[in-house]
């Protein structure tokens, strides 16, 4: 990979606070981001892990109410200490995202190509017959049928996979760097799914895009991902190329993960492999690992401190103060990781 | 479109239909000989009989109502029985006028209550959030005779700005628009406006707040667009639901005003119901109720079309 460019997504020690109540309820506890051009991240976590805050903070997209700690640098952009014009031109231009409901994220009452048009108006300055020319191509590009009669049409008279379809098209519109995609393909039955992520994938290599895709599904994560970093309770728990991570997981949540997964056929009285307890409340995490209380390795030292990002191999890491000490990964795991 | 509008306009007949059988039976519903009141006590029992046929009050129902339609059709509402003048004419004249004190309260309440509502949804929990709706909600709940009563206590009485009763100099009943009719319109409609200023100041906060709320909004911030763009953007979506309440709300003025029509003697529909309602007049209350009801029927005709022109979601089919 482009392992000698300079990254072009740089976050540090990334913290992200919500008011809650009294209090303040910290979402993100201290991420680190890496990411180049032309490369594809999947942020892997459940629902509560802090995922989409971190992504969405790299574009600064939450409440004013909300605090984001730590460095973003984007493609020489200091993104916290952008001014409010500088911040609008930096959305949409520089970075771009596609959000997971296609349906919720176009204005209802508004036609799809207008929507298109709207953003190259805002950011070249362009006529709205120049913003419309471009939203044809690129529908043509994202291959939706009929591309001339689809611009006008209303987000509620297309397909759920056409929507984002012409959601990537708006993503795309001002030809951005990278691309931050909130689940994109959840909301999406299976067979769509994958033509999306087909699509996404060619996109990418044509625009040399540097893409942050969000997920929870691990199958996606592999499919797309060239990186995946495993988050858990606002942290990247486990971090390394898509082959590292699947075949050599070495954070016990990652493997729990992994094990969760039904292969192939699963027999009638067979119990899926789930992690036992839930995600840590994030107003109360508990000390040090936050995943200590389900992990079957604890020992006293993991509730003492926040354990460090340990190098598992070049590019692979994990924050557990077991590495080296654990148990080799499961053989059953490492089969199947290689499928991937 | 147009088709729409002309299918829209064919549902409305049956409608029709059943409003003129609701005032037709008003004047049969009610207690006593529609002819009791003007006939003197010492009529003979012949002439009753008589003013009865006259008015055709002695063939079936179905015959009258049927009579009654055909002159309706022809223009002719019959005559008030207070004073003999043809009703068609008496209420058409009290519609025009209650049409531009209904129009421009609408508007005043209109742009107030617009205006408070986006403030208010906006700035959801603020100070200026509470400030607008107490406005709306005095706006809603204050009496309405008696905030007009202390509107013509405050600028008629005491500061002597404007006149307090009438629509125009020397009881003119014909309005015009000039400096010395709108004189006379001032207080009657700002009064007025309170009504539709609260309720559509309630429904734009709602709409904006949800509006706000959608993931659709974050998204064109996610393109870069700023806040006056996504100010638009709300405008557009919230518009189709502020317009169909501000026409409802229209219709409702144009009837509804009995109070602050009569505080302010207003020779509108309101003060016609009234003196119709008081001097026992039912040929006049039946035409006037007809007209009304006929007008809040195209009124929402017209809303209808519009807010489907305006919201793509609205199916036309």
């Amino acid at each position: 990979m482009n392992s000698t460019l300079p990254p072009i997504v740089e976050a540090r020690d990334l913290t992200v606070d919500f008011a809650a109540g009294r209090g303040m309820i910290r979402a993100v506890r201290g991420v680190d981001l890496s990411l180049k051009p032309a490369e594809t991240l999947a942020l892997l976590g459940e629902s509560g892990s802090g995922k989409s805050v971190t992504l969405r903070a790299l574009m600064r997209l939450h409440p004013k109410s909300a605090k984001i700690g730590g460095t973003i640098q984007v493609d020489d952009a200091d993104v916290l200490a952008l001014a409010p014009s500088a911040l609008r031109a930096y959305r949409g231009k520089t970075v771009s995202m596609i959000f997971q409901d296609p349906s919720l994220a176009f204005d209802p009452v508004y036609r799809i190509g207008d929507q298109i048009a709207e953003t190259v108006m805002r950011h070249e300055g362009a006529s709205r017959a120049e913003g419309r020319k471009r939203a044809l191509e690129l529908f043509e590009r994202v291959r939706i049928p009929s591309p001339e009669r689809r611009l006008d049409n209303f987000p509620h008279e297309m397909s759920g996979g056409m929507r984002q379809r012409a959601m990537i098209a708006l993503a795309l519109a001002c030809r951005p760097k990278v691309l931050l995609a909130d689940e994109p393909t959840t909301a999406l039955d299976a067979t769509v799914q994958i033509q999306v992520l087909l699509l996404l994938r060619e996109l990418q290599r044509e625009f040399g895009l540097a893409i942050v895709f969000v997920t929870h599904d691990i199958g996606v994560a592999v499919e797309i991902a060239d990186r995946i970093a495993v988050m858990y309770a606002g942290c990247i728990v486990e971090s390394g190329t898509c082959r590292d991570v699947i075949r050599n997981p070495s954070h016990p949540y990652t493997r729990g993960l992994l094990s969760s997964r039904a292969h192939g056929t699963l027999g009638k009285d067979e119990r899926l492999k789930a992690i036992p307890g839930s995600p840590p409340d994030l107003s109360a995490p508990p000390p040090g690992c936050a995943f200590g209380p389900r992990c079957e390795h604890f020992i006293d030292s993991c509730a003492a401190d926040i354990p460090p990002n340990v190098p598992v191999d070049s590019l692979h890491s994990a924050r557990c103060f077991r590495i080296g000490s654990s148990p080799p990964p499961h053989p059953r795991r490492a089969r199947h990781g290689s499928n991937a | 479109m147009l088709l729409y509008a002309l299918k829209r306009l064919v549902y409305v007949l049956p409608v029709a239909f059943g409003v003129s059988i609701v005032c037709f039976m008003l004047v049969h519903l009610a207690p006593g000989d529609p002819l009791t009141a003007i006939m003197p006590i010492d009529a003979t029992a012949q002439q009753q009989a008589e003013m009865r046929a006259a008015y055709g009050f002695d063939k079936p129902l179905p015959v009258q109502y049927g009579l009654w339609l055909w002159k309706i059709f022809h223009g002719d509402l019959g005559s008030s029985i207070a004073s003999g003048r043809p009703v068609a004419s008496e209420v058409g004249r009290a519609v025009g006028n209650s049409l531009i004190l209904a129009s421009l309260a609408t508007l005043i309440g209109f742009g107030f209550g617009a205006f408070f509502g986006f403030v208010a949804g906006y700035f959801r929990g603020s100070t200026l959030d509470r400030l607008a709706s107490l406005v709306s909600i005095l706006g809603v709940s204050v009496p309405h005779y008696w905030l007009g009563m202390v509107m013509v206590i405050v600028f008629s009485a005491l500061l002597g700005w404007l006149p307090s009763t009438g629509a125009g100099p020397g009881g003119s009943t014909a309005w015009r628009p000039d400096w010395e009719h709108l004189r006379y319109i001032i207080l009657p409609a700002i009064t007025m406006s309170a009504i539709p200023m609260g309720i559509i100041s309630r429904t734009v906060r709602a709409l904006v707040a949800d509006i706000l709320s959608q993931e659709f909004v974050q998204a064109l911030r996610a393109k870069g667009m700023g806040e006056w763009d996504v100010f638009k953007h709300v405008v557009r979506n919230a518009a189709p639901t502020a317009l169909a309440v501000m026409g409802l709300q229209l219709g409702y003025l144009l009837g509804g005003s009995i109070l602050i029509e009569t505080v302010f003697a207003w020779p509108g529909t309101g003060f016609l119901l009234n003196t119709a309602i008081f001097q026992r007049d039912l040929p006049l209350l039946q035409g006037a109720i007809l007209v009304l009801a006929l007008f809040f029927v195209g009124l929402n005709l017209i809303v209808d079309v519009l807010q489907t022109t305006l919201d793509p979601r609205i199916q036309r089919g």
